[in-house]
């Protein structure tokens, strides 16, 4: 605990350093209840002060970068949001020296719904929230709960590759060793299912989708905002029914237009209020891109995805031998 | 009059109706709680606050309004139209008060002199809302803010009250008082004051109301203040979720689906916070950044639907779109940055 305090002593100075020269910086700082981060647009002295790094500041503040084009601004990025951020520069949508990254060596975020599932009651009825090295002590209802973190974890998190952000101008808390990615069971276990029952699957999860566009509007590489096939009205792409094949058609053209692109930082699926596994879709769509293309979004710089060029010959496609 | 169920025969109960008309009630599924047609087999879930409110109810996301069926120039007929009004009745099971009084706010814009939605209208005459009295708040809740309460009765037929072993039910309107006299509820005895007190206690853990009453004015005099709306939309994405998790949330998009020589016009619900809500046809949009559209969500709500509907704000503090907002806007918050700022010498 102590080593985050100091940690984020550190990061408020560096930015405390740069406020002057940025439009604002964005952090995280707590939001409507102990359990819960907001993201927070630092702009003074006094906005800094609020700034909190814990577990609970999930969300991936790349995705707020293209409303300020031409702007200048600071970004308090994870080792995923990072690539969110190398994506968006390699395909050209952000200018480098229009965004300071102030990055952090990240031990993971929480999964509200994890969290949700392993409280006695509740979450909506926290009182108070202590965050521990290992574990948070969470009062909710009158009852206390102590919840190991490892449990809580996001699933994206839980084998990170890039913990650490692999662009930043100001690098705070300790590199960690290098790791190995690996699917989460969640997902092997999706995989191993028939059709018939991936079918019947996302019949019924998809019968839950309300179409409200969180997930897109949340996505860091969505960048078509206003313009999206799905809602445009001249012409009408793509039918308003709110029905299981619709629904699924619209995620069936976000994650293709994802296809390269997709860093896995996890906001669709957190941002679903109705809570479909979206991810399903994008690490399965991430998992083609590596096997075909070799290719893995932000990861490197000055690296394009690999549907927005071609090569004449594509090192792993043998087109020759069809 | 009041009633007592116990937990298991409300089941029961549910069951039963769902075998004879259309039962919309909270089913846990794939991690969360959301409303569903109660088929056989299917549980209620009382445990949480349903994610999405009843509003399907009364305004469902999506109907088809009207078909029409073209015919080829040859047949001498040009064209068919089919009206589909809703039919059959829908009870609401589980719904809390908030989210059964959003219909009070479709009300005056739905059903006045000069325009009646004939679509809402058979719908919520339709409806039947049994609604479960909330027994402690959320963080997120704050009806009592906007003039209802955990045990509000108000729009509701019959209003269950959670009591040792089961619930105590009273009857509201005649409608409610009508299922009450199913034989699986029994006679209420001390149960009643039991749930009498458990409705003071949520009431009371609710503390003190916050006072809306001067959103509507200080919400119109930020209007012309865009830095404001800049800074208090900084974090929305702009997205749908508030809107449609919304109980009172009315507002509708209509297109038409055209198929070959059949084409269907759908009505769907519509969301103030999209780009699309304002674009008009030359392209021009009066409400072109998140902040002119959060502006508007909020002045809706608190100031120009009050102004319009004799003080009665469009909001029924249920708390939803802080809840299920990506972002974490707070609805309280915005309202309140307006009042409290500062008048202009």
């Amino acid at each position: 605990m102590s080593g985050e305090v100091s940690q984020l002593e550190e990061l408020k100075a560096a930015i405390r350093g740069q406020l002057d020269s940025l439009d604002c910086v964005i952090g995280w700082e707590q939001g409507y209840d102990p359990l819960h981060a907001t993201p927070l647009f630092i702009r003074s002295e006094a906005d800094l002060e609020r700034l909190t790094i814990s577990p609970l500041a999930v969300h991936n503040p790349a995705t707020y970068t293209t409303g300020f084009k031409g702007k200048k601004i600071g970004l308090v990025v994870r080792g995923c949001h990072s690539r969110s951020v190398i994506e968006l520069l390699n395909e050209k949508l952000i200018e480098r020296d229009e965004v300071v990254l102030f990055g952090l060596c990240c031990d993971g975020v929480v999964s509200q719904r994890k969290i949700r599932a392993a409280l006695p009651a509740d979450p909506g009825f926290v009182e108070a929230v202590e965050l521990g090295k290992d574990e948070l002590h969470i009062t909710v209802a009158g009852e206390q709960a102590t919840l190991k973190l490892q449990e809580v974890l996001a699933d994206k998190c839980l084998h990170c590759a890039y913990p650490d952000p692999l662009v930043a101008d100001v690098l705070i808390g300790e590199k960690h060793a290098p790791r190995q990615a690996a699917s989460p069971a969640c997902q092997d276990a999706f995989e191993a299912l028939g059709n018939e029952e991936k079918l019947a699957f996302w019949q019924d999860t998809m019968s839950r989708c309300i179409r409200c566009y969180a997930c897109r509007n949340v996505c860091p590489m969505c960048v078509c905002q206003d313009h999206c096939i799905a809602t445009s009205r001249d012409h009408l792409w793509m039918s308003q029914e709110n029905t299981p094949v619709e629904n699924f058609m619209f995620q069936m053209i976000h994650v293709s237009h994802l296809t390269g692109r997709c860093t896995e930082c996890g906001e669709c699926e957190r941002a679903c209020p109705v809570d479909i596994p979206l991810m399903l879709l994008r690490r399965y769509m991430n998992k083609q891109v590596r096997e075909v293309f070799g290719h893995q979004a932000g990861i490197a710089l000055d690296k394009t995805p690999p549907l927005l060029t071609f090569q004449v010959e594509e090192a792993r496609i043998k087109e020759r031998d069809w | 009059m009041e009633r007592f169920i116990t937990q298991d025969n409300l089941q029961r109960f549910a069951a039963g109706l769902a075998e004879k008309k259309n039962v919309l009630a909270p089913v846990a599924s794939g991690g969360t709680t959301t409303f569903r047609r109660l088929r056989p087999g299917m549980q209620l879930d009382f445990s949480r606050m349903a994610v999405i409110s009843p509003k399907d109810a009364t305004f469902p996301r999506n109907e088809t309004l009207l078909t029409v069926q073209h015919y080829p120039e040859e047949s001498g007929k040009r064209m068919e139209l089919q009206e589909h009004l809703p039919e059959g009745e829908m009870v609401v099971i589980g719904c809390r008060p908030c989210g059964t009084r959003g219909k009070l706010v479709f009300d005056p814009v739905y059903e006045t002199q000069a325009i009646k939605d004939p679509y809402y209208i058979r719908r919520r005459d339709g409806a039947t809302f049994i609604t479960l009295a909330c027994a402690r708040p959320e963080t997120t809740c704050f009806c009592h803010s906007v003039g209802s309460g955990p045990a509000d009765e108000e729009g509701s037929d019959i209003l269950l009250t959670a009591v040792e072993g089961g619930f105590v039910a009273k009857a509201v309107t005649e409608k409610g008082e009508q299922l009450l006299g199913d034989s699986l509820f029994e006679d209420a005895g001390a149960k009643a004051e039991e749930a009498a007190a458990s409705n003071a206690s949520a009431r009371k853990l609710m503390g003190e109301a916050h006072d809306f009453s001067s959103a509507a004015e200080k919400l119109l005099k930020r209007f012309d203040d865009m830095d404001f709306w800049q800074t208090q939309s900084d974090k929305c994405i702009s997205c749908g979720a508030c809107t449609y998790m919304c109980p009172t949330c009315y507002c509708f998009n209509i297109t038409d689906d055209e198929a070959g020589l059949v084409s269907r016009r759908l009505r769907t619900w519509d969301n103030c916070m999209s780009h699309t809500f304002t674009l008009e046809g030359s392209g021009h949009n009066p409400r072109s950044t998140k902040a002119h559209r959060l502006k508007n969500r909020m002045g809706h709500k608190f100031s120009y639907y009050p102004d319009l509907h004799g003080g009665q704000i469009a909001c029924c503090g249920c708390g939803r779109c802080i809840k299920q907002c990506p972002a974490g806007v707070d609805i309280r918050q915005v309202v309140m940055a307006a009042q409290e700022y500062p008048d202009e010498r």
